[in-house]
C-alpha cells in the first residue's frame, strides 16, 4: 500500500489530455499508477460513502420490484389471464420481455469472452459492468418463461429430472432447447463473473477497514493471495471459460430464435432468425451497457477509466450490429413478398407495415434502422448526451422488434376467422416495469458492493505493466496486487 | 405419511362442508365457540360419525349444529371459520350462495313414490356403475315437441340427444334442447313454494287453493283466469277442459311472446278453421321462404333442416339440386343458406309478396309497385316456381302479416303444392287462439277489476307482454295471483303464491309434435328442488287435489285400466318416446279466395323488426350461460343483443362499431330508438345483407329477475313493442347518442382473404368441374411423404371426419352439444371480450361479395387432428401427442401451459384456461358434468378430442364381442346433434365406411392443406344453386369488416 497523500494529489490534478499523439482516445487517463487505480475504483465502494441519489434510485427500483412481486403473486393465484394474452395471441409481452432481456445479456458475454480472445485491450474497463448486467438481465429474463406458463408450479417439468411420474421433456420442442441454452448461459456467466471477481475481492478484503466487511470479502475471495501459481491457474481458467462462453454468444440467442423459427406461424418460420437474433442481441446489449455506463461513469467519477475510447468503440459495435439488424429488416420483406411466393408470408409483411399494429412497426424501423445511422458521425459518437439518448432509443426499438415478431405475427395468422388482437393489461405493464425495477435495484447494489471495474485487469493497460527487466523491482503480479 | 388426524379420510368432505357454512349464523356460532370450553376430540367426532352409518350427510349437518362440532371446526380449521366471519366480496358471496342453495336443493331430494322409468336401450336391472343409460323423453316447446334420448349417468341426466324415432327430431336436436341440461341444474331456479315471501309447503298451498276453488265454483268460476303458454299436452289440455267445464265462467288465456298470431288469423280466413301447415322439404325442388327462418328456432326446425338438406346433398351423379329463395326483412340462418336472397324492408315486403303472387297469377294479389330489383326477383322466382309445380314450397314466417300468409296459401294452392309438398292438418295445439288478442283481453279485464284469481302457468307476462298493456300495473288489480314457473322471475314478484316448476326432465307429462305424434315425457331424475308439474298444479282445481303427475298422465292414457296389455303398451310408449300412430291425419284443403289486405303502412322513418333472440329465444333462456356464450349464428355476438342495421344505414347515421385491440371487443355506438312514443337505447351492429333503413331488435334481453347469469344483460326491446306492432313497426325515429357500448364477438374478420377456407361453386360450375375444390395452385396439398419424419402406418383404426359445407346451415348446435358433452366452461362476457371463449368447435362464417348482397358460408372448425400436427412438435412436456389411431391426444395433467401448441396451430382450435373458468363449487354443476370427461382446471390447454370417450366406449363394446367397431357405432357429440348430417365421423381405414367414401368425393379438401398438416378432418366444398336470371350486385371481392 502506498500512502494516500501522493495519490490524492494525483487524483486532484487537472486532467491531462485524453488522446495520444495520433489523436486516438486513450484507454486510461494518463498519470495513473497501480496505486491510483486501486484507490479510485475501490473507493467507490469503501470510501466514498453512499450518495443520496443512490438511495433515491434504489427506492424507485425497489418500488417497481415490489410491483413485480405483487404482479407475480396475483399471477400465481389467479392465472395468466390477468395478462392480456388470449387466443390467438398466446405469447405477447411475456415472451417479448424474455427475449429482450436475454438479448441484453449478450453484450456481457461478448465483451468478456470474444473480445478477450481477440485481445481487445479496451474491453477490460467495461467487462465487469457488462458481465454483471448479463447476469441480472438473464435473471429478469428467466422469470418470464417460468411465470408465463399456466401452471408455474410444474414448470420444472421442462427440466429432465428423473421422477416417478414419467414426465420427461419432449426434446423436439425448442422450449426444451431454451431451457438448456439459458440455464447453461446463466451458469457459465455467473462462474465467469465470479472467478473474474476473485482478485479484486481480495484487494477489497485487504483494504476494508471494518472487520465484518473484511470477513465477507475474505470469504468470497476464497483465500486469494496473488501467488504466481494463483495467477497462472487464474489465467488458464479465464481463458478456458472464455473459450466455453464464446459459442454461447452465438448459441443462446440462436436457440431462442428457434422458438419462433421452428414454429409454422408466418413471420416466425424464417431461416434467417438465428444470425438475425444474435446480431439484435448484441445490438441491444451494447445499447444497454451504454445506458448504464454513461451515467455511472459520471456519478462515480470514472471518466479516467471509462474513456471516450470505450464509449466510441461501443458505439461502433452498435453501428455495426445495427446495420446487420437493418439488413435483416430489408431481407424479411424481400423473402416474404418476393422470394417465398407464400401468400401467408406476403400478408404478414403487409400486415406488419399497414395493419393495426403498423405504428409499432414503423417506430421500430425508426428506432433500430434510422437512429443508429447517426453513429456514422464521430461527433455524435463522442457526444455523451446524444449517445445516451440513442442507446435508450435502440433499447425501445429492440423491445418493439420482439413484440412485432411475436405478437403481431400471431394476431393474424392463417385462418382469417380466428384473427384477434392483443392489448396489455395493467399486470403486463407492472410485470415488465417490475423487471426493470429489479434490474435497477440489483445494479445499484452491485455498484455499492464490488468494484465496478476490474482493478487488476485495468492495471495491465498501464505502461508500467509492460516494462521488462529489472527483476529487483519484483514481479508483475506483486506490483499489480499491491 | 399418515396423519395422526384420525378422520383424515373425512377431511375433504369437511372442507366441502365449510363451503355451505354461510347457512350457519356466524355471529351466533362465534358466541357458542366462546362458551364452549371443552371441545370435542377427533375420536369423539369419529365415534359420532361412525354410529350414524349411512346417513352420513344428515349427521354432518346435525353435527354442524352442535356446539362441539363447531368448536372442533374452529380448532381444526381456524382459517376457514375466520373467512366466514370476514365480509365476503360479491363474487365469492355468490359462489358461496350458489353452493349453499344447491346443497339446500339436494337436501330436498326426498323419497319419491314408486314410478317406473324405462331405459331406451338397456334394461333398468342392468344398471352398471359407470355405464350410461339412455331414456326417451320429449321436450315440449313453442306449440310442439321434440323427442329426446337423455343420457343418464348413475341417475343424473348429463346429455341430451335426439330421438331417432321422433318425427321432429330424427335423432338430431338444436341449441335449446342441448341447453336444457344446464337449465335443469341451474342453481338459480326457483326452489321453494313461496307465499308473499314466506316459504310454504305444498300442503299449505293445496289447503288454501282448495278452499278458494270451492268459493270459485259457487260463482261458476267467474273472475278465475288461467294464463298459460301454448299447450300441446293432451292430458294437460283434458284437465284444463275439465276445469273449464266445471267452472264455465273461467277463462283460459294463452301467451307465447315469440310466436306470431298471423298463422291463426290467416288460417281462419283461408279455411274457416284452424289448420296446421306441414311441409315436406325432402320433396321440394324449389323453395321460397318469405321471411321464414324455418331452419332455426322453432319446434319443427330440426326436422325441416334435415329434410331440406336431403335435397342439397350432391355427388358427381347428381343431375339437379334444390333451390332456395329467401326474401326477408332481416337476416337469418335460412337467408344465409339461400341460393338467392333478397333483403326487403318490412314496409315493402307485402307489395313484394303481392308481386310474386301476381306473377303467379294468384287472384286477389295486389299489384302494388315494387322496386325494379324486387320486381326482377319476383318475376324470376315466379317463373322458376311455375316450372316446378307440385314440387315447390312457399313457406311464410309466423311473424309475417296475415296478408303474406294468405298469399302463401294461395300460391301453394295455385302451384299445386297442396297434397304434394304442403299438407294441412288439424292443429296440434290443444286450443289455438289469437294469443295477442287473448293477452290484451286479459290485461283489459284486469284493468277493469274483473279478474280476482289469476293462475299463471309458466308464462312471464310482466317481462314479455307488449309494453302498451302495462301488464305489471294491471296485475296490481288482481287480488289473488298464483305464479308457476322455473324461475322466481319478474312476474313472480307480483304473485301471491309462487310454485316452482319441475323441469321437464324431472316431470311426467306428454306432448304432441308438429305432426301430432304423442310422446310421453318421463322424468330422468326426481325434482332437484320442490318443483311441481303443471298437472299437479291444475289438479288442485279438481276433486283429487293431491294427485301425482305420474298418476295423472298414466291414467289419461290408460284410462285407469290395469293389466298386461295396457301396461305393456304404456311401457312401450314410455320406452320408445313416441306413441305409435298418433299423427294427425293430413287433409287437402283449398284456401278461400284471399281477401286480406296489406297491413303495414309505410311511414317516414325507420322500420323496426322484432325477433326472438337466436340463442336465448324470448328470454326464457336468459340465465343459461351456455346459450348466452353461444355466438349468435349470424353476428357471432355473445351476451348481448344489438340493433342490427345495414352498412348503408350505419353510414347514413354515422354509426360505427370499432374493433378494439383486446381481441373480441367492439366499441359500438348506441342509438336511441323511438317507436310510438316509447323509446329504448341500443348498441348497433352492422350486418351485411340487412335491408336499409330497417333495424332488427332481438327480444329476450334486459331481464331483471332472470337469475345471476341473465340479469341486466343487453336491452329490453320489448319496451318499444306494442300489441299493435308485435313484429314490425314503421315510422321509428332513430338517432345516434354520444354513448358507446362494448359488444363481445367471437369472430372479428369475415372475409376469407382469398385463402380458400371455404371452397364453393355454383351447381353449374360443379357439374362442369367436379374437382373445383382443388383448382388453385397455392392450395395444393403436398405429398404425404413430404416430411423429414417417416410416415406412420395406422394399422388398426384411423379415425377421421368429414364436414359437408353444403349441408351446414350454421345453427351452432354442434358448439353447444360439444359444450354439454365435454364439460366446457362458460367464461363470461369479460373473457369473450378478450377473445378467450372456450368452444372446442366453432362455426366460422365468411361473407363473399358486396355488403348489400353477400353470400354467407358457414364452416364448423373442430380440431383437425393433423397427422403431422404442428402442436405436437413444440410441446416441451409431451402433453399433446399422437395416438396410434391418429388422434391428437391431450394429456391435461401433464400440461404446464406454455401455449406454444396453440401459437403453432394454424387452425387456432386450441383453448387455454387463462383463469379458473370451471365452477368447482356449485354442487348441481358437479351433477351435471359428464363423468367420462376430465374437468379441466386453470392453466392447461384443451381442445376437441373427437369425443375420445365415445370412441373408447365403442371400442370396449366391440372388443367384448371380438369384432371391429362398426361404422356409425361411434357418433361424436357434434355429429349426433347436427340436424343436416353435415358431420360424419368414422374409420378411414375401412374403405366402406361413410367417412372413407366421403373422403374420396371430389369435393373433399383439407383446410389449409397446403401446410402439409395432413388433417384428419376434411371438408366437402359448398355447392350453391343460384338462379342465373337474378342479377347480383357484383363487386370485386372486398374486405368487409365491422370496423370499416
Amino acid at each position: 500500500m502506498s500512502n494516500y497523500e501522493t495519490d490524492a494529489a494525483v487524483l486532484d490534478a487537472p486532467s491531462p489530455p485524453m488522446v495520444n499523439r495520433f489523436g486516438e482516445w486513450l484507454i486510461i487517463a494518463p498519470g495513473h499508477t497501480f496505486d491510483s487505480i486501486t484507490e479510485k475504483i475501490s473507493n467507490v465502494v469503501l470510501q466514498m460513502g453512499t450518495p443520496r441519489w443512490w438511495f433515491g434510485a434504489l427506492l424507485i427500483g425497489m418500488a417497481f420490484a415490489v410491483g413485480l412481486f405483487f404482479a407475480l403473486t396475483v399471477l400465481v393465484f389467479k392465472g395468466i389471464g390477468i395478462w392480456g394474452n388470449n387466443e390467438p395471441v398466446g405469447w405477447a409481452w411475456d415472451i417479448t420481455n424474455f427475449v429482450w432481456w436475454i438479448g441484453i445479456g449478450h453484450a456481457g458475454t461478448l465483451i468478456s469472452a470474444i473480445l478477450l480472445l481477440l485481445k481487445q485491450e479496451w474491453r477490460t474497463t467495461i467487462s465487469r459492468f457488462s458481465e454483471t448486467m448479463t447476469i441480472f438481465a438473464v435473471m429478469c429474463a428467466g422469470l418470464f418463461p417460468i411465470f408465463h406458463t399456466g401452471r408455474p408450479w410444474v414448470a420444472y417439468w421442462l427440466f429432465p429430472l428423473p421422477n416417478t411420474m414419467g414426465v420427461w421433456p419432449q426434446f423436439k420442442s425448442p422450449l426444451v432447447w431454451d431451457v438448456f441454452a439459458v440455464s447453461t448461459y446463466f451458469t457459465l456467466s455467473v462462474v465467469f463473473w465470479y472467478i473474474g471477481l476473485i482478485p479484486d475481492l481480495s484487494t477489497m478484503r485487504d483494504r476494508a477497514k471494518s472487520s465484518v466487511v473484511k470477513k465477507i470479502y475474505g470469504t468470497f475471495a476464497m483465500g486469494w493471495r496473488g501467488s504466481t501459481r494463483h495467477w497462472s491457474r487464474y489465467e488458464t481458467t479465464c481463458l478456458l471459460l472464455a473459450g466455453l462462453c464464446t459459442p454461447l454468444v452465438v448459441s443462446v440467442h440462436s436457440v431462442v430464435s428457434m422458438d419462433f423459427a421452428v414454429g409454422i406461424v408466418p413471420g416466425w418460420h424464417t431461416t434467417i432468425f438465428p444470425p438475425y437474433f444474435v446480431a439484435g442481441a448484441v445490438y441491444s446489449g451494447f445499447a444497454m451497457v451504454l445506458t448504464l455506463v454513461l451515467p455511472a461513469r459520471k456519478l462515480f467519477h470514472l471518466e479516467d477509466f471509462i474513456t471516450m475510447r470505450h464509449i466510441e468503440s461501443m458505439a461502433k459495435v452498435m453501428l455495426a450490429t445495427g446495420l446487420i439488424v437493418g439488413y435483416a429488416y430489408v431481407f424479411e420483406p424481400f423473402f416474404g413478398l418476393v422470394y417465398s411466393g407464400n401468400r401467408y408470408e406476403k400478408f404478414l409483411i403487409l400486415n406488419r407495415a399497414f395493419g393495426p399494429y403498423a405504428p409499432f412497426y414503423w417506430t421500430l424501423i425508426l428506432c433500430n434502422v434510422i437512429t443508429p445511422q447517426f453513429l456514422w458521425w464521430r461527433k455524435i459518437r463522442n457526444n455523451i448526451v446524444l449517445l445516451f439518448i440513442i442507446s435508450i432509443v435502440v433499447n425501445i426499438g429492440m423491445w418493439l422488434e420482439r413484440f412485432v415478431i411475436i405478437a403481431v405475427s400471431l394476431h393474424r395468422d392463417f385462418l382469417s376467422s380466428s384473427w384477434g388482437a392483443f392489448r396489455p393489461t395493467i399486470f403486463d405493464i407492472l410485470t415488465f416495469a417490475g423487471t426493470l425495477g429489479l434490474f435497477l435495484t440489483l445494479m445499484l447494489l452491485f455498484v455499492r458492493a464490488v468494484p465496478t471495474i476490474p482493478m487488476f485487469e485495468l492495471k495491465t493497460s498501464l505502461p508500467q505493466a509492460h516494462r521488462v527487466g529489472h527483476p529487483e523491482e519484483g514481479t508483475f503480479e506483486e506490483e499489480v496486487a499491491s | 405419511m399418515i396423519s395422526e388426524h384420525p378422520i383424515e379420510g373425512l377431511e375433504i368432505s369437511m372442507n366441502d362442508l365449510m363451503l355451505q357454512l354461510p347457512v350457519l349464523d356466524t355471529v351466533a356460532e362465534s358466541k357458542k365457540a366462546e362458551a364452549s370450553s371443552n371441545p370435542l376430540t377427533s375420536d369423539e367426532i369419529r365415534r359420532k360419525l361412525s354410529t350414524s352409518g349411512r346417513q352420513y350427510w344428515r349427521s354432518i349437518e346435525e353435527l354442524a349444529d352442535s356446539e362441539e362440532f363447531d368448536a372442533f371446526v374452529r380448532r381444526e380449521y381456524p382459517s376457514q371459520t375466520s373467512v366466514l366471519i370476514d365480509p365476503v366480496n360479491r363474487r365469492s358471496f355468490l359462489k358461496l350462495m350458489g353452493a349453499s342453495l344447491g346443497l339446500a336443493g339436494l337436501a330436498a331430494c326426498t323419497v319419491q313414490p314408486k314410478e317406473e322409468v324405462i331405459p331406451y336401450i338397456k334394461q333398468p336391472e342392468e344398471i352398471v356403475p359407470g355405464k350410461a343409460l339412455y331414456f326417451a323423453t320429449a321436450m315440449p316447446r313453442m306449440g310442439g315437441a321434440v323427442g329426446l334420448l337423455v343420457r343418464s349417468n348413475e341417475g343424473r341426466p348429463t346429455k341430451i340427444e335426439g330421438n331417432p324415432d321422433h318425427p321432429a327430431s330424427l335423432g338430431a336436436t338444436d341449441i335449446f334442447a342441448q341447453a336444457e341440461i344446464l337449465q335443469l341444474y341451474d342453481p338459480d331456479r326457483s326452489q321453494t313454494i313461496n307465499h308473499l315471501g314466506d316459504i310454504r309447503s305444498w300442503g299449505d298451498f293445496i289447503t288454501e287453493i282448495t278452499g278458494r276453488v270451492s268459493g270459485l265454483k259457487s260463482k261458476k268460476g267467474a273472475g278465475l283466469r288461467f294464463l298459460t303458454e301454448s299447450i300441446t299436452s293432451p292430458s294437460l289440455a283434458a284437465m284444463m277442459k275439465g276445469i273449464l267445464d266445471d267452472m264455465p265462467e273461467a277463462k283460459w288465456h294463452q301467451w307465447e311472446p315469440a310466436r306470431g298470431n298471423s298463422p291463426f288469423i290467416a288460417s281462419q280466413a283461408a279455411f274457416g278453421a284452424q289448420v296446421n301447415s306441414l311441409y315436406r322439404f325432402d320433396k321440394a325442388d324449389r323453395v321460397l321462404a318469405l321471411d321464414s327462418d324455418f331452419m332455426m328456432g322453432s319446434d319443427t326446425s330440426v326436422r325441416y333442416a334435415r329434410d331440406w338438406s336431403q335435397r342439397r346433398k350432391v355427388s358427381s351423379s347428381s343431375t339437379d339440386m334444390s333451390r332456395l329463395y329467401v326474401a326477408e326483412t332481416t337476416i337469418s340462418s335460412t337467408g344465409a343458406n339461400a341460393d338467392n336472397r333478397i333483403a326487403i324492408r318490412p314496409s315493402e315486403f307485402e307489395p313484394f309478396v303481392g308481386a310474386v303472387a301476381a306473377a303467379l297469377g294468384v287472384a286477389g294479389a295486389n299489384g302494388q309497385a315494387v322496386s325494379p330489383k324486387q320486381q326482377e326477383f319476383a318475376n324470376a322466382v315466379a317463373k322458376d316456381l311455375a316450372s316446378a309445380k307440385g314440387r315447390s314450397i312457399i313457406i311464410t314466417g309466423e311473424w309475417q302479416t296475415p296478408y303474406v300468409h294468405a298469399m302463401a296459401h294461395a300460391m301453394n294452392a295455385a302451384l299445386g303444392n297442396v297434397g304434394n309438398t304442403v299438407f294441412y292438418s288439424d292443429p296440434v295445439e290443444a286450443q289455438p287462439m289469437d294469443q295477442v288478442a287473448s293477452l290484451v283481453d286479459l290485461a283489459l279485464d284486469m284493468q277493469k277489476n274483473e279478474v280476482d284469481t289469476l293462475i299463471i302457468l309458466g308464462s312471464n307476462p310482466v317481462y314479455s307482454a307488449p309494453a302498451d298493456l302495462d301488464f305489471a300495473a294491471a296485475l296490481k288489480n288482481v287480488p289473488y295471483i298464483v305464479h308457476y314457473g322455473l324461475y322466481h322471475d319478474e312476474t313472480a314478484k307480483y304473485a301471491h303464491w309462487h310454485i316452482p316448476e319441475a323441469h321437464f326432465l324431472e316431470s311426467w307429462g306428454d306432448a304432441r309434435a308438429h305432426d301430432g305424434t304423442v310422446s310421453i315425457i318421463q322424468p330422468l331424475i326426481a325434482p332437484l328442488y320442490e318443483g311441481k308439474t303443471a298437472h299437479e298444479v291444475l289438479t288442485t282445481f279438481t276433486k283429487n287435489p293431491s294427485l301425482q303427475g305420474y298418476e295423472i298422465v298414466k291414467n289419461y292414457w290408460t284410462g285407469g285400466a290395469k293389466g298386461g296389455d295396457v301396461d305393456r303398451t304404456w311401457r312401450r310408449a314410455v320406452h320408445d318416446g313416441v306413441l305409435a300412430n298418433t299423427q294427425i291425419a293430413t287433409k287437402t284443403l283449398a284456401p278461400a279466395a284471399a281477401n286480406a289486405q296489406p297491413s303495414i303502412t309505410p311511414a317516414n322513418g325507420f322500420d323496426i323488426v322484432f325477433r326472438p333472440d337466436p340463442t336465448i329465444y324470448d328470454g326464457r333462456y336468459a340465465n343459461i350461460g351456455w346459450l348466452q356464450e353461444l355466438p349468435k349464428p349470424i353476428t357471432t355476438l355473445t351476451w348481448d343483443n344489438a340493433a342490427l342495421v345495414s352498412k348503408a344505414t350505419a353510414e347514413k347515421l354515422q354509426l360505427h362499431a370499432t374493433l378494439q385491440l383486446t381481441g373480441g371487443e367492439y366499441e359500438t355506438d348506441v342509438v336511441h330508438i323511438e317507436v310510438d312514443g316509447r323509446a329504448v337505447n341500443a348498441p348497433v351492429w352492422i350486418v351485411p345483407g340487412h335491408p336499409d333503413d330497417t333495424i332488427t331488435l332481438y327480444l329476450g334481453y334486459g331481464r331483471t329477475n332472470a337469475g345471476r347469469v341473465g340479469n341486466e344483460l343487453g336491452f329490453n326491446a320489448g319496451r318499444v313493442r306494442s300489441s299493435k306492432n308485435m313484429w314490425f313497426a314503421t315510422g321509428a325515429k332513430v338517432r345516434k347518442t354520444p354513448k358507446t357500448y362494448p359488444l363481445a364477438g367471437t369472430q372479428i374478420h369475415f372475409t376469407m382473404e382469398g385463402r380458400g377456407a371455404v371452397r364453393s361453386a355454383t351447381f353449374e360450375e360443379y357439374k362442369k368441374n367436379l374437382d373445383f375444390v382443388h383448382e388453385k395452385k397455392d392450395e395444393e396439398e403436398p405429398s404425404k411423404d413430404n416430411s423429414l419424419f417417416p410416415r406412420y402406418e395406422y394399422k388398426g383404426y384411423a379415425w377421421g371426419m368429414t364436414i359437408d359445407l353444403n349441408s351446414c346451415i350454421g345453427c351452432n348446435a354442434c358448439m353447444i352439444a360439444c359444450v354439454a358433452e365435454n364439460n366446457i366452461p362458460v367464461v363470461g362476457k369479460e373473457q369473450v371480450l378478450r377473445s378467450r371463449e372456450m368452444h372446442w368447435i366453432r362455426v366460422d362464417r365468411y361473407y363473399t361479395g358486396a355488403a348489400e348482397d353477400p353470400d354467407t358460408y358457414f364452416q364448423p372448425v373442430p380440431c383437425q387432428q393433423c397427422e403431422r400436427a404442428p402442436c405436437e412438435l413444440v410441446c416441451p412436456v409431451d402433453a399433446t401427442s399422437h395416438s396410434a389411431e391418429g388422434l391428437n391426444d391431450m394429456t391435461y395433467n401433464r400440461c404446464v401451459g406454455t401455449r406454444y401448441c396453440s401459437n403453432n396451430c394454424p387452425y387456432k382450435v386450441r383453448r387455454f384456461n387463462f383463469l379458473l373458468y370451471q365452477d368447482w363449487t356449485t354442487p348441481t354443476y358437479k351433477m351435471m358434468r359428464n363423468p367420462e370427461v376430465t374437468v379441466r382446471s386453470r392453466g392447461v390447454m384443451e381442445k376437441c378430442t373427437y369425443c375420445v370417450q365415445r370412441i373408447q366406449n365403442a371400442k370396449i363394446d366391440s372388443e367384448k364381442e371380438n369384432r371391429r367397431v362398426r361404422d356409425g357405432e361411434i357418433v361424436t357429440a357434434c355429429e349426433a346433434v347436427c340436424p343436416t348430417d353435415a358431420i360424419v365421423f368414422g374409420d378411414i381405414n375401412d374403405p366402406m365406411s361413410r367417412v372413407a367414401r366421403l373422403k374420396s368425393d371430389t369435393r373433399n379438401y383439407a383446410l389449409l392443406g397446403d401446410l402439409n398438416t395432413q388433417p384428419r378432418t376434411t371438408y366437402l366444398g359448398a355447392v350453391r344453386n343460384p338462379n342465373p336470371e337474378i342479377s347480383r350486385i357484383h363487386v370485386k371481392q372486398q374486405g368487409w369488416e365491422q370496423s370499416s
